[in-house]
């Protein structure tokens, strides 16, 4: 899932100014997975900015709304009027979701309420971990399902190198070695042979590398390019 | 900038000439895609004494060759000043910085700061592009250097600051095209000295732009050289007009150089001898390069505008004839 973490109240303030009618909007879908961005942190987030635009001395007319995602346009236009009647929209949901807004909505200024984090798992209650850099080019067969291009610090294809210290990355404890745990799953099922096969450079054009990315399946299409 | 002010920021010759208030003249030279010296040695022999300096490219059109810094070197060896080229996109904040401090060392004055073309468009399309920072920011990091003496992340230099003269490349007819004027003038607070633009062959446009940079007063605070270039033939332009965004080549200039094959037209290149395909590319390079003078001239006349930055890559005889022709020869002595 994509996971998300709110902004710092003071940067959120920074960034609505002065607009009178605020809607913040939530996202029902990995924000709320993740706690950041869902129907509860809405409501919070809406009523402590009411509290604290009366403190600043200009209260601010801030109502919240959250559909079940913002990155498509049939969930978007359910908030159509309540979009067009705000000054600003403050977007809870990750970078796809305030873009959508800014894309649909072509008069509305939309603001980030989160900064969107990553690709990640919740590992356990409270702490998610990044897992995927959505490279475009899966090489996760290679490495015993264990991904080295987004845990991997350098992003190595073939670790560990000299900075794997009992069995976490030298630039943090907390980190562990991508490529230490690559190394004992394949060796704990016999299959250590498929870390020594050489590889060439890995493609990263297919990666953002090659500009932004765009998936066509005509199949599910509903209009072709020639009509 | 005050011509007066004989405080110079590096010393470079191209500083000084344009200090001075010369119209300058720089040029361009494109490194091998080999370890060759040689290949260096005998273009710089060909812009020796025409130009008052010459940039040296960072693989360009992201083509693997030699780098900047090491033809830079040679090129100063064979008595010529280089203007390195520095795109982003082959390294970080730390790699530009350490290669300047390099290329101070070895005498070096002179940077562009570049983004960079993308690297899908050269000979790796499938490598990692780095972009840690952009053009505007390499400028700023290399102001810094030189009048701060401080690194990008604010750590003070140990020693000799690497300093360079900071020039900037411009794309007037870019889209969107009326922001350019303004997206100039932040380069230029950003800390670029020098501009050096795209090709120009519109003189017309161009001058257009060079009156919202004058409103703006951004000549006042950098010397602004214009791109040209002399085109070898009929297609050429074609291309440029059609597929190379940024660059505007009228109708009037294509017909120029249809007009100088004339000769032969109508024919397709197989019914051509090769005496003929000679003989009519001979024509077609000596109009371009006629065309390349003539826009010289007129662009010489427009205010603002500091001097010339001649782009003949991979054809750099057709420097000297353009820089005689137009006029700009002998090349200032230095003082």
């Amino acid at each position: 899932m994509i996971t998300g973490e709110q902004k710092s109240l003071e940067e959120i303030q920074t960034l609505l100014g002065e607009a009178e009618k605020v809607l913040v909007l939530g996202c029902g879908t990995c924000v709320t997975v993740c706690f950041a961005g869902g129907s509860r942190e809405a409501q919070i987030l809406s009523s402590s900015l009411r509290m604290a635009s009366k403190l600043n001395g200009h209260p601010q007319e801030v109502t919240d709304f959250t559909v079940q995602r913002q990155c498509e346009w049939e969930y978007l236009d359910e908030v159509e009027k309540e979009i067009e009647d705000a000054d600003i929209v403050l977007s809870l949901a990750c970078g796809i979701g305030v873009q959508a807004i800014a894309e649909h909505f072509p008069k509305t200024w939309v603001v980030p309420g989160l900064n969107t984090t990553f690709l990640g798992i919740p590992v356990e209650q409270g702490v998610w971990e990044e897992r995927c850099a959505a490279c475009g080019d899966c090489i996760l067969g290679l490495t015993g399902g264990i991904c080295p291009i987004a845990r991997c610090s350098k992003t190595m294809w073939k670790g560990p190198c000299g900075g794997s210290e009992a069995g976490h990355c030298e630039i943090d404890p907390d980190v562990p070695c991508a490529w230490q745990l690559i190394y004992d799953r394949l060796s704990s099922m016999g299959k250590e042979e498929v870390l020594l096969e050489l590889q060439t450079p890995k493609n990263w054009q297919v990666s953002r590398d090659g500009g932004p990315r765009k998936i066509i399946r005509e199949d599910l299409r509903l209009i072709t390019e020639e009509e | 900038m005050s011509s007066k002010d004989n405080d110079y920021l590096v010393g470079s010759r191209l500083e000084k000439v344009l200090r001075a208030g010369h119209f300058a003249v720089t040029g361009e030279l494109g490194p091998p895609q080999s370890a060759d010296p040689e290949v260096i040695r005998e273009k710089a022999a060909l812009l020796k004494g025409y130009v008052d300096a010459v940039n040296i490219t960072d693989n360009q059109t992201a083509i693997v060759r030699m780098s900047s810094i090491g033809a830079g070197t040679l090129v100063l060896q064979e008595g010529l000043e280089p203007v390195i080229q520095m795109t982003c996109r082959d390294r970080n904040r730390l790699a530009i910085q350490s290669d300047l401090l390099g290329a101070h060392a070895l005498g070096m004055r002179n940077l562009l700061c570049l983004t960079g073309d993308h690297q899908i468009f050269g000979n790796h399309p499938t490598a990692k592009n780095v972009y840690d920072m952009d053009s505007l920011q390499m400028v700023q990091m290399v102001a810094d250097m030189r009048d701060k003496g401080i690194f990008q992340s604010g750590d003070e230099f140990k020693g000799t600051p690497a300093s360079f003269l900071i020039g900037a490349a411009a794309a007037p007819f870019a889209d969107p095209i009326e922001f350019r004027p303004l997206r100039l003038a932040k380069k230029v607070k950003a800390g670029a000295n020098f501009i050096q633009t795209q090709l120009v062959y519109d003189v017309k446009e161009f001058s257009k732009y060079m009156k919202k940079v004058r409103d703006l007063d951004t000549h006042k605070e950098t010397f602004i050289l214009a791109g040209v270039g002399p085109l070898k033939s009929p297609g050429m332009a074609r291309y440029m007009k059609n597929n190379v965004p940024g660059i505007l080549v009228p109708d009037e200039v294509i017909e120029r150089m249809n007009k100088a094959g004339n000769k032969w037209a109508g024919k397709k290149a197989a019914d051509l001898s090769s005496e003929e395909k000679k003989a009519r590319s001979k024509a077609w390079k000596e109009e371009g390069i006629q065309i390349c003078i003539d826009l010289i001239k007129k662009i010489k006349k427009i205010d603002g505008v500091a001097g010339v930055h001649i782009m003949a890559i991979e054809w750099e005889e057709a420097v000297k004839p353009i820089v005689e022709g137009a006029g700009l020869y002998p090349r200032p002595e230095e003082k």
